[in-house]
């Protein structure tokens, strides 16, 4: 048999249906639902007198409104019918869901790993754009839009054209200091916000082999923004050994023939992509970007781009409009940026080790001056072992907020707001013009580096504070 | 949905690329649990500034591009968040065709699910079209059917997938027409033991 990729086989794993001239008909396995992108989907169900195909692989949560006060007071009316609109039609349709009072709640993304119920060779949709973190487990996982999640409710299915494939190779070590979130960076950085466009991602390479599944999604999470249809990393031990014991995964010897299974679904030695990009981990520095999309980025001991360095109207026109917006100079050095809020949470960056990470800056020091920092845990879980572990004293000893799980302010969909012209280092995935609040500035950081902007007051080299190996 | 019909519209152009969902439609927005009425919050942020006062200098809010039904834009157009709220928003406002080199999957998708023609181009011809919006009133015809733009001495033809054509011309809900494959889905679960 011809050696095949991992996207491959977990495509033609999925076929139900398949038509000359048509997209294939995919069946999903794991179908995650939140609170913003599913009321209009549900009730188009009602008006049509659909019911939902498969409760039992639909599993819902709030994230994107929730508050994420010690309270959980929803204080905004609209956010209130929102998060009430979920709970009716979770109770109408009999899905499953974790809500604001449960110790499974958390970010869609985080919790699926974090539960088990995302496993390798599943196909995961959801109706949010990262729903590419999932592909760290090797399974094929993509956003959708509301009307895909109606469809996929009502028939367990979705119409797909087949993207095609490519590698990116990611050779050598990343340094000390330097993590998961600069690689990504550095890497849409080199190749743009739109490489991976049509494509389904396969990350592979000795820095990848040898990361964590923590990190491995931080990648993977990114994936969309460099404009990937999907990212996908093949399950090794590492993932085997991080499933074991998680609550929906399979137990005793049946865990041992799906972990034989999930290994097997690795790509082929030989299989050929479409495309091959290569990056090298070892030259990776900390990043910070300084523009509106994630690709606008440097390395901490860069300068803020000329626009007319760049090679066409169209990308410096962008540039241009994307300092000031950001209210920068070209030539100032990136650590001399002063910030005035610190988040680290969101679906890339909120798990107990990115935490830990953070702590670890942290330690013996004092949030700067004038800084408003944030910690929101990515779940209940990673809150209670950080609570259990002292990890939260750390940061309320050095002036940090701790906060209850959500995705707060990546997206600021609730009260966690960065205000008009306040920078923000921020260990989310947008720094699009208005994300965090009209008219906030957005850096994206490690939590290494945003915990060492929260101590310095402006971006700093996180190797320089924490020296210790 | 709505059949695409034959369509005549007028252009607005927006002279940027990589536009993403959060600027097309704000998250402030997205907590309303219906489909419609998503139009006045369309490019809030660039149509409005923050005292909620027109902003002038925006396109959109530009006498002459009023009543504009054809969205021309840049490269990567709808990137970033899946929110459908986007397509729901230009649609609501009144755009039916949009007109880019190119966009991303996602928000290509949503559009096609909502009825709404995105037409992928090669850059030069957007360019001509963008310069040609802005000098003077552009009024373009599109058919889907022949596959082409015609008006003011423009003359293009453009390629699409011929299932999302016929998707589009037929307003097909895709869901009944999954549901007519329901033997199949059942025979893959029994197959394949789905179990959750």
């Amino acid at each position: 048999m011809k050696p095949r990729t991992i996207a491959d086989k977990l495509w033609e794993n999925h076929v139900v249906h398949r038509e000359e001239g048509k997209p294939d008909l995919l069946y999903i396995d794991l179908h995650l639902v939140h609170e913003v992108t599913s009321p209009q989907a549900f009730e188009g169900l009602r008006m049509n007198h659909r019911s939902v195909r498969r409760p039992d692989c639909t599993f819902a949560t709030v994230d994107h409104d929730v508050p994420t006060t010690m309270n959980r007071e929803t204080k905004d009316p609209v956010s209130k019918i929102q998060i009430r609109t979920l709970e009716k039609n979770c109770k109408d349709f009999g899905v499953e869901l974790a809500d604001i009072y449960s110790p499974m709640q958390g970010i869609v993304h985080v919790i699926g790993p974090q539960l088990g119920l995302t496993q390798p060779g599943k196909t995961v949709v959801c109706g949010d754009s990262h729903t590419s973190t999932h592909g760290a487990f090797g399974a094929l996982a993509f956003g959708i839009g509301t009307s895909e999640v109606e469809h996929v409710l009502a028939t367990q299915t979705i119409w797909q054209k087949r993207p095609k494939t490519m590698q990116i190779k990611v050779n050598g070590k990343l340094g000390f200091g330097v993590g998961a979130k600069d690689l990504i960076l550095a890497l849409i950085a080199k190749f743009g916000i739109a490489v991976g466009t049509g494509h389904i991602v396969e990350y592979t390479g000795e820095a990848i082999r040898n990361m964590s599944m923590e990190e491995r999604m931080t990648v993977c999470n990114m994936s969309i923004e460099a404009g990937a249809r999907a990212g996908l990393i093949s399950p090794d031990q590492t993932t085997v050994d991080y499933l074991k014991g998680r609550r929906f995964v399979p137990k005793g010897e049946a865990f041992e023939k799906a972990a034989k299974a999930w290994l097997a679904l690795a790509t082929d030695e030989g299989a050929e992509y479409d495309r091959t990009i290569e990056i090298d981990a070892d030259e990776i520095e900390p990043q910070v970007t300084w523009g509106t999309n994630p690709s606008m980025g440097a390395s901490i001991g860069d300068v803020v781009p000329d626009p007319e360095s760049f090679d066409s109207e169209e990308k410096r026109q962008a540039i241009e409009r994307a300092e000031t917006y950001m209210d920068l100079k070209p030539g100032t050095p990136i650590r001399d940026i002063p910030i005035d809020v610190v988040f680290i949470g969101s679906c890339t960056n909120s798990r107990f080790s990115d935490l830990k990470q953070a702590a670890q800056v942290v330690r013996g020091h004092h949030v700067h001056k004038g800084v408003r920092a944030l910690i929101v845990p990515g779940s209940q879980q990673i809150k209670k072992q950080a609570e259990e572990e002292g990890v939260d004293k750390v940061f309320i000893d050095a002036g940090f907020e701790w906060r209850q799980p959500g995705c707060s302010m990546c997206l600021a969909m609730n009260d966690d707001v960065v205000p008009d012209g306040k920078r923000c280092a921020s260990t989310s995935n947008r720094n699009f013009e208005g994300r965090q609040g009209a008219g906030s500035r957005t850096h994206l950081v490690s939590p290494a580096m945003a915990a060492a902007a929260a101590i310095c007051g402006h971006f700093a080299d996180v190797r320089e504070i924490v020296k210790v190996h | 949905m709505e059949p695409f019909q034959t369509f005549e519209g007028l252009v607005c152009p927006i002279d940027r690329i990589n536009v993403d969902t959060d600027q097309i439609i704000p998250k402030q927005f997205l907590k309303r649990v219906e489909r419609h009425g998503f139009g006045q919050f369309l490019f809030y942020n660039w149509r409005f500034d923050s005292e909620g006062r027109e902003n002038p200098d925006f396109i959109l809010n530009q006498p002459k591009y009023a009543n504009a039904s054809i969205l021309v834009a840049r490269n990567n157009f709808g990137c970033g968040s899946s929110r459908e709220h986007a397509p729901w928003a230009l649609q609501d406002y009144g755009f039916k065709v949009i007109i880019a080199p190119s966009y991303a999957d996602i928000f290509y998708n949503n559009c096609q699910k909502n009825g709404i023609l995105t037409i992928s181009l090669d850059a030069d011809k957007v360019d001509r079209l963008i310069s040609a919006s802005q000098q003077k009133s552009l009024h373009l015809t599109i058919s889907l059917e022949r596959q082409t733009i015609i008006g003011n001495g423009i003359h293009d033809h453009f390629d699409i997938d011929p299932y999302r054509k016929e998707m589009l011309i037929k307003g097909m809900d895709d869901i009944a027409v999954t549901m007519g494959y329901e033997e199949e889905i059942t025979a893959y679960e029994q197959k394949h033991a789905i179990k959750s």
